[in-house]
Protein backbone atom coordinates (compact mmCIF):
# COMPACT_ATOMS: atom_id res chain seq x y z
CA UNK A 1 0.00 0.00 0.00
CA UNK A 2 1.30 3.45 -0.95
CA UNK A 3 2.16 5.86 1.83
CA UNK A 4 -0.18 8.85 2.00
CA UNK A 5 2.26 11.34 0.52
CA UNK A 6 2.72 9.35 -2.70
CA UNK A 7 -1.06 9.12 -3.11
CA UNK A 8 -1.28 12.86 -2.59
CA UNK A 9 1.57 13.62 -5.02
CA UNK A 10 -0.17 11.51 -7.66
CA UNK A 11 -3.43 13.36 -6.97
CA UNK A 12 -1.69 16.72 -7.42
CA UNK A 13 -0.02 15.54 -10.66
CA UNK A 14 -3.34 14.25 -11.99
CA UNK A 15 -4.97 17.61 -11.28
CA UNK A 16 -2.15 19.76 -12.59
CA UNK A 17 -1.20 17.87 -15.76
CA UNK A 18 -4.50 18.62 -17.46
CA UNK A 19 -4.21 22.30 -16.59
CA UNK A 20 -0.59 22.48 -17.73
CA UNK A 21 -0.98 20.65 -21.04
CA UNK A 22 -4.28 22.14 -22.12
CA UNK A 23 -4.20 25.67 -20.80
CA UNK A 24 -4.85 28.37 -23.38
CA UNK A 25 -2.43 30.54 -21.47
CA UNK A 26 0.38 28.12 -22.32
CA UNK A 27 -0.23 27.78 -26.07
CA UNK A 28 2.83 29.91 -26.85
CA UNK A 29 5.05 27.30 -25.15
CA UNK A 30 4.14 24.77 -27.84
CA UNK A 31 5.03 27.35 -30.47
CA UNK A 32 8.37 28.03 -28.77
CA UNK A 33 9.14 24.31 -28.58
CA UNK A 34 8.05 23.38 -32.06
CA UNK A 35 9.42 26.40 -33.97
CA UNK A 36 12.97 24.99 -34.35
CA UNK A 37 11.58 21.59 -35.37
CA UNK A 38 9.49 23.30 -38.05
CA UNK A 39 12.53 25.30 -39.16
CA UNK A 40 14.78 22.23 -39.50
CA UNK A 41 12.06 20.24 -41.28
CA UNK A 42 11.53 23.18 -43.65
CA UNK A 43 15.27 23.25 -44.31
CA UNK A 44 15.25 19.53 -45.15
CA UNK A 45 12.23 19.84 -47.43
CA UNK A 46 13.88 22.68 -49.36
CA UNK A 47 17.07 20.63 -49.72
CA UNK A 48 15.03 17.67 -50.97
CA UNK A 49 13.23 19.81 -53.52
CA UNK A 50 16.42 21.38 -54.81
CA UNK A 51 18.25 18.00 -54.71
CA UNK A 52 21.24 19.63 -53.02
CA UNK A 53 21.78 17.77 -49.73
CA UNK A 54 24.01 19.58 -47.22
CA UNK A 55 27.09 18.13 -45.68
CA UNK A 56 26.08 15.86 -42.76
CA UNK A 57 28.81 17.29 -40.51
CA UNK A 58 27.75 20.87 -41.13
CA UNK A 59 24.10 19.95 -40.34
CA UNK A 60 25.31 18.36 -37.10
CA UNK A 61 27.17 21.55 -36.19
CA UNK A 62 24.22 23.77 -37.06
CA UNK A 63 21.99 21.62 -34.86
CA UNK A 64 24.51 21.70 -32.00
CA UNK A 65 24.81 25.51 -32.21
CA UNK A 66 21.04 26.03 -32.38
CA UNK A 67 20.49 23.60 -29.53
CA UNK A 68 22.95 25.35 -27.21
CA UNK A 69 22.42 28.97 -28.18
CA UNK A 70 18.71 29.06 -28.85
CA UNK A 71 16.99 25.95 -27.57
CA UNK A 72 18.61 25.57 -24.14
CA UNK A 73 19.17 29.24 -23.37
CA UNK A 74 15.94 30.68 -24.75
CA UNK A 75 13.43 27.99 -25.80
CA UNK A 76 13.50 25.74 -22.76
CA UNK A 77 14.37 28.67 -20.49
CA UNK A 78 11.25 30.66 -21.39
CA UNK A 79 9.14 27.50 -21.68
CA UNK A 80 10.02 26.75 -18.06
CA UNK A 81 9.24 30.36 -17.13
CA UNK A 82 5.75 29.86 -18.62
CA UNK A 83 5.04 26.50 -17.01
CA UNK A 84 6.73 26.63 -13.60
CA UNK A 85 6.00 30.21 -12.62
CA UNK A 86 2.30 29.56 -13.15
CA UNK A 87 2.21 26.57 -10.85
CA UNK A 88 1.86 28.78 -7.76
CA UNK A 89 1.80 32.37 -8.99
CA UNK A 90 -0.80 31.58 -11.67
CA UNK A 91 -3.08 30.04 -9.04
CA UNK A 92 -2.71 33.10 -6.83
CA UNK A 93 -3.68 35.31 -9.78
CA UNK A 94 -6.62 33.00 -10.58
CA UNK A 95 -7.56 33.03 -6.88
CA UNK A 96 -7.73 29.25 -6.73
CA UNK A 97 -4.69 28.32 -4.61
CA UNK A 98 -6.86 28.01 -1.49
CA UNK A 99 -8.30 24.79 -2.99
CA UNK A 100 -4.98 23.10 -2.26
CA UNK A 101 -4.30 24.94 0.97
CA UNK A 102 -7.60 23.70 2.42
CA UNK A 103 -6.71 20.05 1.84
CA UNK A 104 -4.92 17.92 4.45
CA UNK A 105 -1.70 17.87 2.48
CA UNK A 106 1.73 19.04 3.59
CA UNK A 107 2.67 22.15 1.67
CA UNK A 108 6.04 20.54 0.85
CA UNK A 109 4.24 17.56 -0.70
CA UNK A 110 2.12 19.96 -2.73
CA UNK A 111 5.28 21.70 -3.94
CA UNK A 112 6.87 18.41 -4.99
CA UNK A 113 3.67 17.37 -6.77
CA UNK A 114 3.52 20.63 -8.68
CA UNK A 115 7.24 20.49 -9.51
CA UNK A 116 6.97 16.94 -10.86
CA UNK A 117 3.98 18.01 -12.96
CA UNK A 118 6.06 20.82 -14.45
CA UNK A 119 8.97 18.47 -15.12
CA UNK A 120 6.71 15.91 -16.81
CA UNK A 121 4.95 18.54 -18.93
CA UNK A 122 8.07 20.42 -20.05
CA UNK A 123 10.08 17.24 -20.58
CA UNK A 124 7.37 15.74 -22.79
CA UNK A 125 6.97 18.95 -24.80
CA UNK A 126 10.65 19.84 -25.17
CA UNK A 127 12.06 16.31 -25.49
CA UNK A 128 9.49 15.58 -28.21
CA UNK A 129 10.62 18.76 -29.93
CA UNK A 130 14.29 17.71 -29.60
CA UNK A 131 13.50 14.42 -31.34
CA UNK A 132 11.50 16.21 -34.03
CA UNK A 133 14.35 18.68 -34.55
CA UNK A 134 16.89 15.88 -35.01
CA UNK A 135 14.54 14.03 -37.38
CA UNK A 136 13.77 17.24 -39.27
CA UNK A 137 17.43 18.21 -39.59
CA UNK A 138 18.55 14.89 -41.05
CA UNK A 139 15.41 14.10 -43.04
CA UNK A 140 16.92 15.04 -46.40
CA UNK A 141 19.98 12.80 -45.95
CA UNK A 142 17.88 9.68 -46.37
CA UNK A 143 17.31 6.72 -44.11
CA UNK A 144 20.59 4.91 -45.03
CA UNK A 145 22.83 7.80 -44.02
CA UNK A 146 20.88 8.47 -40.87
CA UNK A 147 20.80 4.81 -39.74
CA UNK A 148 24.51 4.59 -40.43
CA UNK A 149 25.01 7.64 -38.21
CA UNK A 150 22.85 6.17 -35.47
CA UNK A 151 24.27 2.65 -35.53
CA UNK A 152 27.87 2.95 -36.65
CA UNK A 153 28.77 6.48 -35.54
CA UNK A 154 27.87 8.08 -32.20
CA UNK A 155 24.32 8.96 -33.31
CA UNK A 156 22.44 7.11 -30.58
CA UNK A 157 24.68 8.49 -27.85
CA UNK A 158 24.29 12.02 -29.29
CA UNK A 159 20.52 11.72 -29.30
CA UNK A 160 20.51 10.42 -25.72
CA UNK A 161 22.82 13.26 -24.64
CA UNK A 162 20.57 15.90 -26.22
CA UNK A 163 17.51 14.35 -24.60
CA UNK A 164 19.27 14.20 -21.22
CA UNK A 165 20.31 17.85 -21.55
CA UNK A 166 16.71 18.75 -22.44
CA UNK A 167 15.22 16.96 -19.44
CA UNK A 168 17.89 18.28 -17.05
CA UNK A 169 17.31 21.81 -18.37
CA UNK A 170 13.61 21.36 -17.48
CA UNK A 171 14.57 20.12 -14.00
CA UNK A 172 17.13 22.88 -13.34
CA UNK A 173 15.28 25.86 -14.79
CA UNK A 174 11.99 24.46 -13.53
CA UNK A 175 13.15 24.44 -9.92
CA UNK A 176 14.43 28.01 -10.21
CA UNK A 177 11.24 29.38 -11.77
CA UNK A 178 8.98 27.47 -9.41
CA UNK A 179 10.88 29.09 -6.53
CA UNK A 180 10.66 32.51 -8.22
CA UNK A 181 6.88 32.11 -8.49
CA UNK A 182 6.70 31.37 -4.79
CA UNK A 183 9.19 33.98 -3.57
CA UNK A 184 8.40 36.98 -5.78
CA UNK A 185 5.18 38.79 -6.52
CA UNK A 186 6.47 39.71 -9.99
CA UNK A 187 8.62 36.73 -10.97
CA UNK A 188 9.50 38.16 -14.40
CA UNK A 189 12.12 40.39 -12.78
CA UNK A 190 14.07 37.46 -11.30
CA UNK A 191 13.58 35.64 -14.63
CA UNK A 192 15.35 38.53 -16.39
CA UNK A 193 18.16 38.51 -13.85
CA UNK A 194 18.61 34.74 -14.22
CA UNK A 195 18.65 35.07 -18.02
CA UNK A 196 21.51 37.56 -17.77
CA UNK A 197 23.33 35.39 -15.21
CA UNK A 198 23.05 32.32 -17.44
CA UNK A 199 24.12 34.30 -20.52
CA UNK A 200 27.32 35.66 -19.01
CA UNK A 201 28.21 32.29 -17.47
CA UNK A 202 31.20 31.79 -19.78
CA UNK A 203 32.73 35.07 -18.61
CA UNK A 204 32.36 34.40 -14.89
CA UNK A 205 35.13 33.12 -12.61
CA UNK A 206 35.29 29.32 -12.42
CA UNK A 207 33.69 29.11 -8.99
CA UNK A 208 30.70 31.30 -9.87
CA UNK A 209 30.10 29.37 -13.08
CA UNK A 210 29.12 26.40 -10.97
CA UNK A 211 26.11 28.31 -9.55
CA UNK A 212 24.16 28.09 -12.77
CA UNK A 213 22.28 25.51 -14.75
CA UNK A 214 23.82 26.17 -18.16
CA UNK A 215 27.29 25.35 -16.85
CA UNK A 216 26.28 21.73 -16.33
CA UNK A 217 24.11 21.53 -19.44
CA UNK A 218 26.95 22.67 -21.73
CA UNK A 219 29.02 19.76 -20.53
CA UNK A 220 26.25 17.32 -21.42
CA UNK A 221 26.01 18.51 -25.01
CA UNK A 222 27.87 15.97 -27.18
CA UNK A 223 29.33 18.46 -29.66
CA UNK A 224 31.30 21.46 -28.51
CA UNK A 225 30.74 24.56 -30.58
CA UNK A 226 33.76 25.96 -32.34
CA UNK A 227 33.85 29.68 -31.47
CA UNK A 228 35.76 30.44 -34.68
CA UNK A 229 33.09 28.87 -36.85
CA UNK A 230 30.01 30.64 -35.64
CA UNK A 231 29.06 34.20 -34.86
CA UNK A 232 30.19 36.10 -31.77
CA UNK A 233 27.26 34.46 -29.95
CA UNK A 234 29.18 31.19 -30.13
CA UNK A 235 31.50 32.65 -27.50
CA UNK A 236 28.64 32.24 -25.03
CA UNK A 237 28.75 28.49 -25.55
CA UNK A 238 32.47 28.08 -24.93
CA UNK A 239 33.08 25.39 -22.38
CA UNK A 240 36.70 25.74 -21.34
CA UNK A 241 36.43 23.16 -18.62
CA UNK A 242 33.83 20.53 -19.61
CA UNK A 243 32.96 18.11 -16.85
CA UNK A 244 31.99 14.45 -17.14
CA UNK A 245 28.32 13.48 -17.14
CA UNK A 246 28.64 11.75 -13.78
CA UNK A 247 29.37 15.15 -12.23
CA UNK A 248 27.18 17.31 -14.50
CA UNK A 249 23.98 15.34 -13.92
CA UNK A 250 24.19 15.27 -10.09
CA UNK A 251 25.30 18.93 -10.29
CA UNK A 252 22.03 20.02 -11.93
CA UNK A 253 20.01 17.82 -9.59
CA UNK A 254 21.79 19.28 -6.56
CA UNK A 255 21.10 22.85 -7.71
CA UNK A 256 17.43 21.87 -8.21
CA UNK A 257 17.13 20.27 -4.76
CA UNK A 258 18.71 23.27 -3.00
CA UNK A 259 16.38 25.68 -4.77
CA UNK A 260 13.34 23.51 -4.00
CA UNK A 261 14.24 23.38 -0.30
CA UNK A 262 14.22 27.21 -0.21
CA UNK A 263 10.87 27.24 -2.07
CA UNK A 264 9.41 24.65 0.33
CA UNK A 265 10.31 26.78 3.36
CA UNK A 266 8.52 29.73 1.76
CA UNK A 267 5.44 27.71 0.74
CA UNK A 268 5.11 26.51 4.32
CA UNK A 269 4.76 30.15 5.44
CA UNK A 270 2.64 31.29 2.49
CA UNK A 271 -0.67 33.02 3.24
CA UNK A 272 -3.76 33.37 1.10
CA UNK A 273 -4.41 37.06 0.72
CA UNK A 274 -5.69 37.56 -2.80
CA UNK A 275 -6.74 41.14 -2.12
CA UNK A 276 -3.14 42.32 -2.04
CA UNK A 277 -2.15 40.60 -5.31
CA UNK B 1 -15.01 20.06 28.34
CA UNK B 2 -11.30 19.80 27.49
CA UNK B 3 -9.46 22.39 25.36
CA UNK B 4 -9.09 19.65 22.75
CA UNK B 5 -12.83 19.87 22.10
CA UNK B 6 -12.67 23.57 21.35
CA UNK B 7 -11.47 26.15 18.90
CA UNK B 8 -9.19 28.35 20.99
CA UNK B 9 -7.81 31.82 20.23
CA UNK B 10 -5.24 33.05 22.74
CA UNK B 11 -4.54 36.77 22.56
CA UNK B 12 -4.59 36.70 18.76
CA UNK B 13 -3.90 39.79 16.66
CA UNK B 14 -3.57 40.06 12.92
CA UNK B 15 -2.32 43.11 11.08
CA UNK B 16 -2.13 43.50 7.30
CA UNK B 17 0.81 45.88 7.24
CA UNK B 18 -0.53 48.85 9.17
CA UNK B 19 -4.15 47.79 8.78
CA UNK B 20 -5.81 46.04 11.69
CA UNK B 21 -7.51 42.72 10.94
CA UNK B 22 -8.38 41.60 14.46
CA UNK B 23 -6.85 42.58 17.78
CA UNK B 24 -6.37 40.80 21.10
CA UNK B 25 -8.93 38.08 20.45
CA UNK B 26 -9.46 35.50 23.18
CA UNK B 27 -12.09 32.89 22.41
CA UNK B 28 -12.91 29.34 23.33
CA UNK B 29 -15.57 28.04 20.99
CA UNK B 30 -17.49 24.91 22.08
CA UNK B 31 -19.35 22.46 19.80
CA UNK B 32 -22.68 23.64 18.40
CA UNK B 33 -23.52 26.48 16.05
CA UNK B 34 -21.51 29.62 16.66
CA UNK B 35 -22.19 32.71 14.59
CA UNK B 36 -19.72 35.47 13.90
CA UNK B 37 -21.67 38.67 13.47
CA UNK B 38 -20.40 42.08 12.45
CA UNK B 39 -20.42 44.60 9.63
CA UNK B 40 -18.09 44.45 6.64
CA UNK B 41 -14.49 44.86 7.77
CA UNK B 42 -15.21 43.86 11.36
CA UNK B 43 -12.88 40.85 11.16
CA UNK B 44 -15.20 37.87 10.59
CA UNK B 45 -13.37 36.48 7.55
CA UNK B 46 -10.00 37.24 9.14
CA UNK B 47 -10.95 35.11 12.16
CA UNK B 48 -12.06 32.27 9.87
CA UNK B 49 -8.92 32.46 7.74
CA UNK B 50 -6.83 32.47 10.92
CA UNK B 51 -8.50 29.39 12.37
CA UNK B 52 -7.98 27.51 9.08
CA UNK B 53 -4.35 28.56 8.67
CA UNK B 54 -4.88 30.46 5.41
CA UNK B 55 -3.31 33.43 7.17
CA UNK B 56 -1.05 33.52 10.21
CA UNK B 57 -1.52 35.58 13.33
CA UNK B 58 0.85 38.49 13.87
CA UNK B 59 0.63 37.66 17.59
CA UNK B 60 -0.97 34.94 19.66
CA UNK B 61 -1.78 31.30 19.16
CA UNK B 62 -4.71 29.38 17.71
CA UNK B 63 -5.61 25.71 18.05
CA UNK B 64 -8.52 23.79 16.59
CA UNK B 65 -9.37 20.69 18.66
CA UNK B 66 -5.84 20.99 20.04
CA UNK B 67 -4.20 21.12 16.57
CA UNK B 68 -2.08 24.19 15.72
CA UNK B 69 -3.35 25.93 12.59
CA UNK B 70 0.01 25.85 10.82
CA UNK B 71 -0.27 22.09 10.30
CA UNK B 72 -2.72 21.78 7.39
CA UNK B 73 -1.87 18.11 6.89
CA UNK B 74 -3.37 17.39 10.33
CA UNK B 75 -5.86 20.26 10.63
CA UNK B 76 -7.92 19.52 7.53
CA UNK B 77 -8.50 15.92 8.54
CA UNK B 78 -10.93 17.48 11.06
CA UNK B 79 -11.84 20.83 9.51
CA UNK B 80 -13.90 21.79 6.46
CA UNK B 81 -13.92 25.39 5.29
CA UNK B 82 -16.49 26.82 2.90
CA UNK B 83 -14.78 30.07 1.95
CA UNK B 84 -16.22 33.26 0.54
CA UNK B 85 -13.85 33.02 -2.47
CA UNK B 86 -16.03 32.51 -5.52
CA UNK B 87 -13.25 31.10 -7.68
CA UNK B 88 -12.63 27.49 -8.62
CA UNK B 89 -9.90 25.54 -10.40
CA UNK B 90 -10.43 26.15 -14.12
CA UNK B 91 -12.58 23.77 -16.12
CA UNK B 92 -13.83 21.72 -13.17
CA UNK B 93 -17.27 20.17 -13.01
CA UNK B 94 -19.03 20.07 -9.64
CA UNK B 95 -18.20 16.37 -9.34
CA UNK B 96 -14.51 16.91 -10.13
CA UNK B 97 -14.32 19.74 -7.59
CA UNK B 98 -15.40 17.47 -4.74
CA UNK B 99 -13.80 14.26 -6.04
CA UNK B 100 -10.36 15.84 -6.56
CA UNK B 101 -10.45 17.25 -3.04
CA UNK B 102 -11.05 13.75 -1.69
CA UNK B 103 -8.17 12.38 -3.76
CA UNK B 104 -5.93 15.06 -2.24
CA UNK B 105 -7.28 13.95 1.13
CA UNK B 106 -5.85 10.53 0.30
CA UNK B 107 -8.99 8.56 -0.60
CA UNK B 108 -8.77 5.83 -3.21
CA UNK B 109 -10.96 6.18 -6.32
CA UNK B 110 -13.87 4.06 -5.08
CA UNK B 111 -14.13 5.73 -1.70
CA UNK B 112 -13.70 9.20 -3.20
CA UNK B 113 -16.42 8.52 -5.76
CA UNK B 114 -18.85 7.28 -3.10
CA UNK B 115 -18.20 10.18 -0.72
CA UNK B 116 -18.46 12.67 -3.60
CA UNK B 117 -21.94 11.51 -4.57
CA UNK B 118 -23.05 11.49 -0.94
CA UNK B 119 -21.88 15.09 -0.47
CA UNK B 120 -23.46 16.20 -3.73
CA UNK B 121 -26.75 14.53 -2.82
CA UNK B 122 -26.70 16.28 0.56
CA UNK B 123 -26.76 19.66 -1.18
CA UNK B 124 -29.25 18.55 -3.88
CA UNK B 125 -26.93 19.08 -6.81
CA UNK B 126 -26.93 15.61 -8.38
CA UNK B 127 -28.37 16.69 -11.72
CA UNK B 128 -25.81 19.46 -12.19
CA UNK B 129 -22.85 17.47 -10.86
CA UNK B 130 -21.31 16.80 -14.27
CA UNK B 131 -21.72 20.35 -15.54
CA UNK B 132 -18.86 22.84 -15.46
CA UNK B 133 -18.90 25.04 -12.35
CA UNK B 134 -18.32 28.06 -14.59
CA UNK B 135 -21.95 27.65 -15.74
CA UNK B 136 -23.39 27.37 -12.22
CA UNK B 137 -25.58 30.03 -10.62
CA UNK B 138 -24.39 31.79 -7.48
CA UNK B 139 -26.55 29.50 -5.32
CA UNK B 140 -25.24 26.34 -7.02
CA UNK B 141 -21.65 27.47 -6.55
CA UNK B 142 -22.41 28.07 -2.89
CA UNK B 143 -23.85 24.56 -2.60
CA UNK B 144 -20.94 22.82 -4.33
CA UNK B 145 -18.54 24.62 -1.96
CA UNK B 146 -20.66 23.37 0.90
CA UNK B 147 -20.47 19.82 -0.51
CA UNK B 148 -16.68 20.08 -0.77
CA UNK B 149 -16.28 21.35 2.77
CA UNK B 150 -18.42 18.57 4.26
CA UNK B 151 -17.47 15.64 1.99
CA UNK B 152 -14.78 14.22 4.31
CA UNK B 153 -16.95 14.34 7.44
CA UNK B 154 -15.14 17.07 9.38
CA UNK B 155 -15.59 17.73 13.11
CA UNK B 156 -15.31 21.48 12.63
CA UNK B 157 -17.15 23.17 9.79
CA UNK B 158 -16.27 26.79 9.09
CA UNK B 159 -18.70 28.60 6.80
CA UNK B 160 -18.12 32.12 5.53
CA UNK B 161 -21.49 33.64 4.55
CA UNK B 162 -22.86 30.20 3.56
CA UNK B 163 -26.41 31.39 2.95
CA UNK B 164 -25.49 34.02 0.38
CA UNK B 165 -27.19 33.47 -2.95
CA UNK B 166 -29.42 30.62 -1.78
CA UNK B 167 -33.15 30.74 -2.52
CA UNK B 168 -35.54 30.52 0.47
CA UNK B 169 -36.23 26.80 0.10
CA UNK B 170 -32.57 25.81 -0.15
CA UNK B 171 -31.76 28.28 2.61
CA UNK B 172 -34.20 26.49 4.94
CA UNK B 173 -32.79 23.09 3.96
CA UNK B 174 -29.24 24.31 4.51
CA UNK B 175 -30.07 25.70 7.92
CA UNK B 176 -31.66 22.35 8.82
CA UNK B 177 -28.46 20.65 7.67
CA UNK B 178 -26.35 22.89 9.93
CA UNK B 179 -28.70 22.16 12.79
CA UNK B 180 -28.43 18.41 12.35
CA UNK B 181 -24.62 18.56 12.03
CA UNK B 182 -24.43 20.58 15.26
CA UNK B 183 -26.73 18.13 17.03
CA UNK B 184 -24.29 15.37 16.08
CA UNK B 185 -21.64 17.20 18.13
CA UNK B 186 -19.94 19.10 15.34
CA UNK B 187 -18.59 22.64 15.63
CA UNK B 188 -20.40 24.74 13.02
CA UNK B 189 -18.93 28.23 12.83
CA UNK B 190 -20.87 30.58 10.59
CA UNK B 191 -20.39 34.18 9.60
CA UNK B 192 -23.48 35.97 8.44
CA UNK B 193 -24.96 39.38 7.83
CA UNK B 194 -28.52 38.15 8.14
CA UNK B 195 -29.25 38.62 11.81
CA UNK B 196 -32.67 37.03 12.07
CA UNK B 197 -31.29 33.81 10.58
CA UNK B 198 -28.31 33.89 12.93
CA UNK B 199 -30.72 34.38 15.78
CA UNK B 200 -32.79 31.40 14.76
CA UNK B 201 -29.95 28.91 14.38
CA UNK B 202 -27.12 29.92 16.73
CA UNK B 203 -26.26 28.32 20.03
CA UNK B 204 -23.92 31.21 20.66
CA UNK B 205 -22.77 34.35 18.91
CA UNK B 206 -19.55 36.32 18.69
CA UNK B 207 -20.13 40.00 17.97
CA UNK B 208 -17.30 41.79 16.19
CA UNK B 209 -16.67 45.43 15.51
CA UNK B 210 -13.56 47.02 13.97
CA UNK B 211 -11.44 43.95 14.63
CA UNK B 212 -12.44 43.54 18.28
CA UNK B 213 -14.73 40.97 19.89
CA UNK B 214 -17.34 43.09 21.63
CA UNK B 215 -19.43 40.25 23.06
CA UNK B 216 -19.62 36.47 23.00
CA UNK B 217 -21.80 33.75 24.44
CA UNK B 218 -25.44 32.74 24.31
CA UNK B 219 -27.44 35.68 23.10
CA UNK B 220 -29.75 35.80 26.15
CA UNK B 221 -26.76 35.76 28.45
CA UNK B 222 -25.11 38.59 26.56
CA UNK B 223 -28.34 40.58 26.67
CA UNK B 224 -28.84 40.14 30.41
CA UNK B 225 -25.36 41.53 31.08
CA UNK B 226 -26.12 44.79 29.29
CA UNK B 227 -27.28 46.64 32.38
CA UNK B 228 -27.28 50.07 30.78
CA UNK B 229 -30.06 48.95 28.43
CA UNK B 230 -33.20 47.94 30.40
CA UNK B 231 -34.88 44.75 29.15
CA UNK B 232 -38.01 45.28 27.06
CA UNK B 233 -40.94 42.96 27.69
CA UNK B 234 -44.16 42.86 25.70
CA UNK B 235 -47.24 41.79 27.66
CA UNK B 236 -50.42 40.96 25.76
CA UNK B 237 -53.49 41.48 28.01
CA UNK B 238 -57.11 42.67 28.06
CA UNK B 239 -56.55 45.75 30.28
CA UNK B 240 -53.20 47.33 29.34
CA UNK B 241 -53.98 50.72 30.97
CA UNK B 242 -54.82 49.10 34.30
CA UNK B 243 -51.72 46.94 34.06
CA UNK B 244 -49.56 49.98 33.24
CA UNK B 245 -50.68 51.72 36.43
CA UNK B 246 -49.87 48.63 38.49
CA UNK B 247 -46.44 47.93 37.02
CA UNK B 248 -45.35 51.54 37.18
CA UNK B 249 -45.54 51.33 40.94
CA UNK B 250 -42.67 48.84 40.82
CA UNK B 251 -39.19 50.16 41.44
CA UNK B 252 -37.47 48.14 38.72
CA UNK B 253 -39.76 49.33 35.92
CA UNK B 254 -38.33 52.39 34.17
CA UNK B 255 -40.82 52.81 31.33
CA UNK B 256 -44.23 51.50 30.26
CA UNK B 257 -45.95 52.14 26.92
CA UNK B 258 -49.36 51.03 25.66
CA UNK B 259 -48.84 49.02 22.48
CA UNK B 260 -49.97 50.66 19.20
CA UNK B 261 -52.88 48.24 18.78
CA UNK B 262 -54.09 48.95 22.30
CA UNK B 263 -53.96 45.25 23.25
CA UNK B 264 -50.66 45.14 25.06
CA UNK B 265 -48.09 46.88 27.16
CA UNK B 266 -44.39 47.33 26.40
CA UNK B 267 -42.37 47.82 29.56
CA UNK B 268 -38.66 48.42 30.22
CA UNK B 269 -37.20 46.97 33.40
CA UNK B 270 -33.74 46.78 34.97
CA UNK B 271 -34.58 43.50 36.72
CA UNK B 272 -36.47 41.12 34.46
CA UNK B 273 -36.51 38.21 36.94
CA UNK B 274 -38.10 40.32 39.68
CA UNK B 275 -40.56 41.73 37.18
CA UNK B 276 -41.74 38.26 36.09
CA UNK B 277 -42.37 37.30 39.75
CA UNK B 278 -44.31 40.50 40.32
CA UNK B 279 -46.31 39.94 37.13
CA UNK B 280 -47.61 36.62 38.46
CA UNK B 281 -48.92 38.47 41.49
CA UNK B 282 -50.60 41.20 39.38
CA UNK B 283 -52.20 38.60 37.13
CA UNK B 284 -54.09 37.23 40.10
CA UNK B 285 -55.81 40.60 40.56
CA UNK B 286 -58.15 40.76 37.57
CA UNK B 287 -55.88 41.37 34.56
CA UNK B 288 -56.06 38.52 32.03
CA UNK B 289 -52.58 38.11 30.62
CA UNK B 290 -52.43 36.39 27.24
CA UNK B 291 -48.69 36.27 26.69
CA UNK B 292 -45.41 37.63 28.01
CA UNK B 293 -42.33 37.77 25.80
CA UNK B 294 -38.97 39.53 25.83
CA UNK B 295 -38.91 42.11 23.04
CA UNK B 296 -35.20 42.85 22.71
CA UNK B 297 -33.14 39.77 23.55
CA UNK B 298 -32.46 38.88 19.94
CA UNK B 299 -29.17 39.32 18.07
CA UNK B 300 -30.50 42.34 16.23
CA UNK B 301 -31.22 44.30 19.41
CA UNK B 302 -28.02 43.24 21.14
CA UNK B 303 -26.06 44.16 18.06
CA UNK B 304 -27.72 47.54 17.85
CA UNK B 305 -27.07 48.30 21.53
CA UNK B 306 -23.43 47.22 21.38
CA UNK B 307 -22.30 48.33 17.96
CA UNK B 308 -24.92 50.86 16.89
CA UNK B 309 -27.57 50.89 14.23
CA UNK B 310 -25.53 52.88 11.70
CA UNK B 311 -23.32 49.98 10.78
CA UNK B 312 -25.71 47.18 11.65
CA UNK B 313 -26.11 44.39 9.14
CA UNK B 314 -29.52 43.30 7.95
Amino acid sequence: MNPLWTTQILAVIRLELRKTFFSRRGAWIYFLALAPAALFTGHSLIQMQTHRPCDFGSDTNIFATTFQLFYLRLGIFFGCVGVFMNLFRGEVLDRSLHYYFLAPIRREVLLVGKFLTGVIATSVIFATSTLLQISGMYLHHGWRVVSDYLVNANGISHVISYLAATVLACVGYGSIFLASGVLFRNPLIPAGVILIWESINSFLPALLQKFSVIYYLKSLCPIQIDPQAGSFLAVLAINADPMPAYIAIPGVLLVAVLVLVVAALQVRRMEINYATE
Amino acid sequence: MSPNDRVVFENVSKFYGDVLGVNRVNLSIPPGITSLVGPNGSGKTTLMNLMTGLIRPTRGHITVLGIPCDQPEELFRYVGYCTQFDTFPKGFTGYQFVYSYLRLYGCAHGEADELTWKAIERVNLVEAANRKIAGYSKGMRQRIKLAQSTCHGPSVLVLDEPLNGLDPLVRAETIALFRSLAEDGMHVIISSHILHEVDAISDQVILLSNGYVVAEGQIKGVRSEMLDHPMQILIRCNKPTELAAKVFAQESVVEAQIHKDGLGLLIKTRDADRFYLMLNHIAKNGVAIESVAPADDDVNSVYEYLIGSEEAPR
